[in-house]
């Protein structure tokens, strides 16, 4: 044929031009995150060090000071959180995976979606009329009510994606040797998402670690150490947002350290589960 | 002729549909009956009803007698019934997140048994049944059941049917996906396992029913045109829409 040659030479160019693009895509992806980190080092590394990481605030014009207390402060609210809101997200997604398709489940699914979209800072609201008002304190502990509110959707729809990934055929599997559903849930079903799960804590955790906007009336912050759930707290996002909007040089570069140490806090935790864990619960292969 | 499966007047639904009209049908203890037909007449819906997966489909109800050694199997819970009545299925479906011993103990295991001894015997007597055991005895606990080849995954899959101890093996094309070498391993295995249980086992292939089973039930639109002896089916029907169908007049 007269354009046999014309037509290959159009396809391998459309080929080499979508991957280009597909690949150009990805460095703009993965070149963002590297950037900020970039930048996060350049401006933070020289304020990260053994004071700052055992040291509470300062006033202005003292040397020295650290954000301890943000790091323990932070911690102990993603810890509030998570203990609040992953038996409740799994719990959902769990029920609408494997009980809701009815009315109750539609419902469920449609008012995740709609939590998930609410802003972060009127959820902090309602955490401070559920919690700071009934209780009539700021607290750390409201300060994870507010986090595991947003953690809650992210996790219901995730759970509830990964488990209809699992094949129907693994349940009937299952159903066939006679083992009840609870059990086929529990140790089949949960077992063969376990990994897309465990992505999705990470993915949930890692989106609520830096919320500032509802910790403002719930932790409220704090510049001494407080080791009790029951009073207002420091966290690294508030005390962050605090330096960021101060006229202090010194300020700012610790808000830049605290930065980075938010970032590695998080980058670091979703990587030790993944080599961790992961690799510990694909080991039968 | 001792029965182990006696159906009377059994009637499945998905949603308003009525998918089977009323089938009688006593299976022998200890034989092989084939399910024959073609696509949409029923006969998965059949076997599926015998232990209870039918009504797993949402939407999904079964009504009529199913008796299985003598019980009615819509008198006692579904779970007991499933594991008198073991299945196999068309596509292999081993557990992707276990390795091959957990695959066949998960029956035993996930059902209460911890006995390390008991389980290490059944899966090892279960493997040996479905003839694994060679091919996977060295690799038990370090690969996973998904990492098997297509005939291997079925044969684990037979293996941990077989591992529950069930009266009747209940077989939805269980070589339709498999290459010929792989459908021929089956196909020993059935006639190695109908010294012990029954086994009904649906299937597209003539042949293959002719091979394996002793009896064979035609069905047609939710119905059961025929049931007889499979030489009797195949040579001499007696129903004209048979005929038609094994002489490959329509279907």
């Amino acid at each position: 044929m007269a354009n046999n040659g014309f037509t290959k030479f159009r396809r391998r160019a459309t080929d080499h031009a979508a991957t280009v693009i597909a690949a150009g895509l990805s460095a703009l992806v993965v070149g963002t995150l590297f950037a900020i980190f970039t930048y996060l080092v350049i401006k933070g590394a020289s304020s990260l060090n053994w004071t700052f990481l055992t040291q509470t605030p300062k006033p202005v014009g003292e040397a020295g000071g650290g954000m301890a207390n943000c790091l323990f402060g932070s911690v102990l609210i993603l810890l509030i959180a998570s203990a609040l809101g992953l038996p409740v997200g799994i719990g959902a997604g769990i029920y609408l995976a494997e009980y809701g398709h009815n009315r109750l489940g539609q419902l469920i699914r449609f008012t995740a979606d709609v939590l998930n979209g609410v802003p972060s800072i009127v959820i902090g609201l309602v955490a401070y009329g559920l919690v700071v008002v009934t209780q009539g304190h700021f607290s750390a502990f409201s300060g994870g009510v507010a986090l595991a509110i947003m953690m809650v959707p992210i996790l219901t729809r995730n759970t509830e994606e990964m488990l209809r990934l699992v094949p129907q055929s693994v349940r009937e599997a299952a159903f066939g040797l006679g083992i009840p559903q609870w059990r086929t849930t529990i140790s089949i079903t949960l077992a063969t998402a376990r990994a897309g799960i465990i992505t999705g804590i990470m993915l949930a955790f890692a989106r609520v670690a830096g919320e500032t906007a509802p910790l403002l009336f719930t932790a409220l912050g704090n510049t001494f150490w407080s080791f009790s759930p029951n009073q207002p707290i420091a966290a690294l996002p508030l005390q962050i947002y605090v330096y960021a909007n101060s006229p202090y040089e010194e300020w700012h570069r610790q808000a830049w350290a605290g930065a980075l140490l938010l970032i590695i806090m998080i980058v670091g935790t979703t990587a030790v589960v993944r080599f961790v864990f992961l690799r510990r619960m694909l080991g039968a292969r | 002729m001792a029965t182990a499966v006696e159906v009377r007047d059994l009637k499945a639904w998905f949603g308003k549909t009525e998918a089977l009209h009323g089938i009688n049908i006593a299976v022998e203890s200890k034989h092989a009956t084939a399910v024959i037909g073609p696509s949409g007449c029923g006969k998965s819906t059949f076997v599926r009803c015998l232990n209870r997966m039918h009504e797993t489909v949402p939407e999904a109800k079964a009504e009529g007698q199913v008796k299985i050694g003598g019980m009615d199997i819509y008198d006692v819970p579904a779970v007991d019934v499933r594991r008198k009545v073991g299945m196999v299925f068309q596509k292999p479906n081993p557990f992707p997140s276990m390795s091959i011993y957990d695959n066949v103990a998960a029956g035993l295991k996930l059902n209460g048994t911890r006995n390390r001894k008991t389980l290490d015997e059944v899966v090892e007597h279960s493997l040996r049944q479905a003839a694994l055991w060679d091919e996977v005895k060295d690799v038990l606990k370090k690969k996973s059941g998904a990492s098997l080849s297509g005939g291997q995954q079925q044969r684990l899959c037979i293996a941990r049917a077989l591992a529950v101890d069930p009266e009747v093996m209940l077989m939805d094309e269980p070589a339709s996906a498999l290459d010929p070498i792989s459908t021929a391993k089956i196909e020993d295995l059935i006639f190695e396992l109908k010294q012990r249980l029954t086994i009904v086992i649906v299937t597209h292939n003539m042949q293959q029913a002719s091979r394996v089973a002793e009896y064979t039930g035609f069905f047609l639109m939710g119905h059961l045109v025929e049931f007889d002896r499979t030489e009797k089916i195949f040579t001499n029907p007696s129903d004209k829409r048979t005929e038609d169908y094994i002489t490959g007049r329509f279907g």
